[in-house]
């Protein structure tokens, strides 16, 4: 079949596509993440270093990873959106924001976590741990400077602006172990050399780290259906989709639902 | 099966705390995230509805309801 996928980049082909999306990306996540963490946690050996407490590695990797990465992608979407003038773009940036914040918290609160016991310190002011601090203020101010602004398109163009001199702050993150001697190790995982760690615990840090790459993706989808609905709801599609079977339905049922049928 | 029993598990070796610490703040956000994104696209479409509604002319609203 020869689809145009360029009519998906129209917010109303693109929301019900969403909604068919959304089952299919948790069903991922789920998989991914049984898997990854029966084998993190009930298979996997104790580590001759670090005890029991590398274990954290297993959340604590993914969810800097995925920091990182959904900062490039609102990045990527950002260029797009100043670039192309699309609708869409900026509302996929504000989608990705608070998923992108909350993964860096749990990045930071991890590391924390495994810090402490390893480090004797909940928190050092070391290259790596400033870097990713600064990248959730820049998620913080990304998602202030957005809600600031009235008019949606204006507020995309600024956070479009924010979001793509913001990404400076990325290779910072991942060369910093790097660049300066840092506390924080260095990569177990790299494209030119593979990997330090044995299979069996780099497969459970990668089902992880892709059970959450799934998650972010459902959880983006969901969100940028409200910001779809909300922005176009001056257009005919959005008051038809809105008033179909309102009347056969309560008031509380999700659009979701009725759109599974 | 690496464990030998679940007060085993759960103890992890001393660090407990620091594990389920870690794994449990995961788990928090990433149960409440999707949770509230859904709440938060139902709240918008009963907005929206409501607001559809109520410019919609009388005679219109009551063939809609």
């Amino acid at each position: 079949m020869n689809m145009n996928w360029y009519k998906f980049s129209a917010p109303s082909a693109f929301y019900p596509l969403a909604g068919k999306l959304i089952p299919w990306f948790w069903a991922l996540a789920a998989l991914f993440g049984t898997v990854g963490l029966w084998l993190g946690l009930v298979v996997a050996p104790i580590d001759f270093q670090q005890g029991e407490g590398y274990r954290i590695i297993f959340v604590h990797v993914g969810a800097s990873w995925m920091s990182m990465f959904i900062y490039v992608v609102m990045a990527f979407w950002a260029a797009i959106g100043l670039a192309f003038n699309t609708r869409l773009s900026g509302m996929m940036t504000a989608a990705l924001a608070p998923t992108g914040a909350l993964f860096t918290f749990l990045a930071l609160w991890t590391g924390a976590f495994w810090g402490k016991p390893m480090w004797g310190a909940w928190w050092v002011w070391d290259a790596r741990l400033t870097s990713e601090l600064i990248l959730l203020f820049l998620y913080i101010g990304f998602i202030a400077l957005t809600r600031a602004i009235d008019d949606p398109r204006r507020a995309d163009k600024a956070g479009a602006v924010l979001a793509l001199v913001g990404v400076i702050n990325i290779p910072i993150i991942y060369f910093s172990v790097k660049w300066w001697n840092t506390l924080h190790q260095g990569a177990s995982v790299s494209l030119s050399k593979g990997s330090s760690m044995a299979a069996l615990m780099l497969w459970a840090m990668l089902l992880c780290a892709l059970a959450m790459w799934m998650y972010t993706i459902a959880v983006s989808l969901i969100r940028v259906r409200g910001i779809i609905l909300e922005r176009e709801r001056h257009t005919e599609w959005v008051k038809a989709l809105l008033l179909q079977n309102a009347a056969a339905k309560p008031m509380i049922a999700p659009i979701a639902q009725r759109e599974a049928k | 099966m690496y464990w030998n029993s679940f007060s085993d598990f759960l103890h992890m070796g001393g660090y407990g705390l620091y594990v389920w610490g870690s794994f449990g703040m995961t788990a928090l956000v990433m149960v409440a995230e999707p949770l509230l994104a859904r709440r938060q696209h139902r709240l918008i479409a009963q907005r929206l509805r409501r607001q559809l509604r109520a410019e919609a002319k009388p005679d219109r609203a009551g063939e809609a309801a």
